[in-house]
């Protein structure tokens, strides 16, 4: 079974997010794998070892600073990784991203593809679905449960709704999008680590792809920011302290009479 | 250009759901601008006076698409139904629900279209035909403003409890056209459905939501916080620690690898306010704050706070809200 996973490379949940000219200034971010990505490839590596057979390909688009990113997937038990170069593309527009995915996951070939629900910086939520309608495949987003039988070619998820998981029978090939709660990831192992740098990692442009990188530029994107802000700072408020009965009756008062919000 | 704003009116067990009233508003604005018309796009059947509602909530024309397989909800059929949708109407601007079907939908509808698609948007600003949208990034630790290429229909999620719905109008009156699904191959359905635990309201759609952090200790403290919610009519969240500790289920995170929640009322108890799970809950009107350490980041943003043990100060706040809550 050839199980795909596409990576992000985002900034460190921890990190403060600050402007730079306008921008989101990304000089002192520490850049990690997407945390919802690391969902997508402890999956393929399980359902790789339940199967005893298969192989899983890590790829992740982006600067040559996201090798880190599939090094990483490498470290923790992934066969292969794959490096699409974006040079000159328009990386913020998920179109374009789900275009590049999906002229990748031709060329690997595959027969489940997974990553992650989000990437936490630009909280698009549609690179993975969108790659599903691209490749003319079923999808299953936002999955907490995941089972496959690749002899049936069919799979079943659940799947985070408001109030609860629906139940989803899909047919293989498939993409699914990783929700936290799928599974609890694995650390790298100091073997895996030492096997990385024995890795090659084969570096795909748009070309090697069969696409045009013209189609694929800033100026051609669905979708693009204009300008970028920071929230409003919250107004400093009221500290109560000492006996806990008055605290509490002072702060119900609070609630009551002046944000009325109760 | 007169605007024609399409909103997807997402119906739960044959009702309209409230986000759908509350896009109808919003695209009567943005149509009020360019003095433009506002389409609700309805897929599967619906109930009569369903229609009246979103008629009287602000739709001129209601698109009711019929077929198989739109009920209950398979991202497929639902998908080509919409593409119908707007084949037939043409709306410049395509509006859908930021919720777990509406997210599921868009994505799929933008690529089929290969059209551009603003999600989770807070806020559209329309000038001269510049529509811009507004929505947070890195889960609320930033926003950015975005806008769509030449390509039409323009798609946004808007996230829920963002707009406030107007007022029926009683006199307004839309007429219905009915649309036909074609055949679609279904590779992915919905088999069934398990109800989370209690009577909550989804973090997302809260009104009031009172979180548990790490000084919850345990699962079994989280008792205290159930009993607060149920008097508040609120519900349970809390931080990545207590996630990850495995004391609660991540359906109730609040934060960046969580939920962004935007309630009128939000208790942080026993959180210490770590970057991450402020980005989630920042956006919420009012903020109060629970916790022992006076130099807790959460008291930088909290409306209000005590100072104290939340052992001793949730049960009599408890009882404090209980009194009042009843007259």
């Amino acid at each position: 079974m050839n199980l795909l996973v596409f990576v992000k490379q985002v900034p460190d949940t921890e990190t403060r997010i600050q402007l730079k000219g306008g921008q989101i200034d990304t000089s002192s971010v520490k850049w990690v794998a997407n945390p919802y990505d690391e969902f997508a490839i402890e999956e393929a590596l399980r359902i790789r070892e339940r199967l005893g057979q298969g192989k899983v390909t890590v790829l992740s688009l982006g600067p040559d600073r996201v090798k880190e990113a599939i090094k990483y997937a490498l470290s923790l038990g992934a066969d292969e990784g794959v490096h699409l170069r974006g040079d000159g593309l328009a990386l913020s527009d998920p179109l374009t991203v789900a275009t590049v995915l999906a002229a990748a996951a031709r060329k690997a070939g595959f027969d489940l593809i997974l990553t992650g629900k989000q990437g936490v910086d630009h909280d698009w939520s549609q690179v993975g679905i969108m790659l599903a309608e691209l490749l003319d495949l079923p999808h299953v987003s936002v999955v907490v449960h995941l089972e496959v039988d690749p002899t049936a070619k069919k799979g079943k998820a659940k799947r985070e709704v408001e109030g609860g998981a629906e139940t989803v029978e899909f047919e293989l090939p498939a993409v699914i999008t990783a929700q936290k709660g799928l599974n609890e990831p694995r650390y790298a192992s100091l073997k895996g680590i030492m096997a990385v740098k024995k890795k090659v990692i084969p570096e795909w442009s748009p070309a090697d792809l069969g696409l045009d990188a013209s189609t694929l530029t800033e100026g051609a994107a669905s979708i693009r920011f204009v300008d970028f802000s920071l929230p409003p700072a919250r107004a400093t408020g009221k500290v109560l302290e000492g006996d806990p009965r008055e605290a509490s009756r002072e702060l119900v008062r609070l609630l009551r009479e002046e944000a009325k919000v109760i | 250009m007169a605007a024609r704003i399409a909103v997807l009116a997402e119906a739960k067990d044959g009702a309209v759901r409230k986000i759908a009233l509350e896009m109808l508003a919003e695209a009567r604005r943005l149509a009020g601008v360019s003095g433009g018309e506002v389409d609700a796009i309805v897929l599967g059947s619906v109930p009569a006076e369903e229609s009246t509602r979103l008629a009287q909530h602000g739709a001129d024309r209601i698109l009711q698409v019929e077929g198989d397989f739109l009920e209950p909800y398979a991202t497929e059929a639902s998908a080509e139904a919409v593409r119908v949708a707007v084949e037939h109407g043409k709306p410049e601007t395509l509006l859908i629900g930021a919720t777990a079907h509406g997210k599921d939908l868009a994505p799929k509808v933008a690529a089929r279209l290969r059209v551009g698609l603003a999600s989770d948007c807070v806020g559209f600003d329309d000038e001269a035909g510049e529509l811009t949208a507004r929505r947070p990034i890195f889960a609320g630790k930033a926003f950015g403003r975005v806008t769509w290429n030449e390509k039409r229909p323009r798609i946004a999620t808007v996230r829920p409890n963002t707009f406030a719905p107007l007022d029926p109008d009683a006199s307004r009156r839309a007429e219905t056209e009915r649309l036909a699904l074609g055949n679609v191959s279904v590779r992915a359905r919905v088999t069934g459905f398990e109800k989370s635990e209690g009577e909550m309201l989804d973090l997302t759609e809260a009104n009031i939501i009172v979180s548990g952090g790490r000084a919850m200790q345990g699962p079994d403290n989280f008792e205290l916080l159930r009993k607060l919610c149920k008097v508040l009519g609120a519900t349970l969240g809390a931080s990545r620690a207590a996630v990850d500790a495995g004391w609660i289920d991540h359906s109730h995170q609040v934060g960046q690898t969580g939920k962004v929640v935007n309630p009128t009322l939000y208790f942080a108890i026993g959180i210490s306010g770590a970057i991450q799970h402020l980005a989630g809950m920042s956006s919420s009107r009012t903020v109060v704050a629970i916790n022992k350490d006076r130099d807790a980041p959460i008291f930088k943003i909290a409306t209000y706070g005590i100072v104290g043990d939340l052992y001793e100060i949730v049960p009599i706040l408890t009882e404090e809200l209980q009194k009042v809550l009843k007259e």
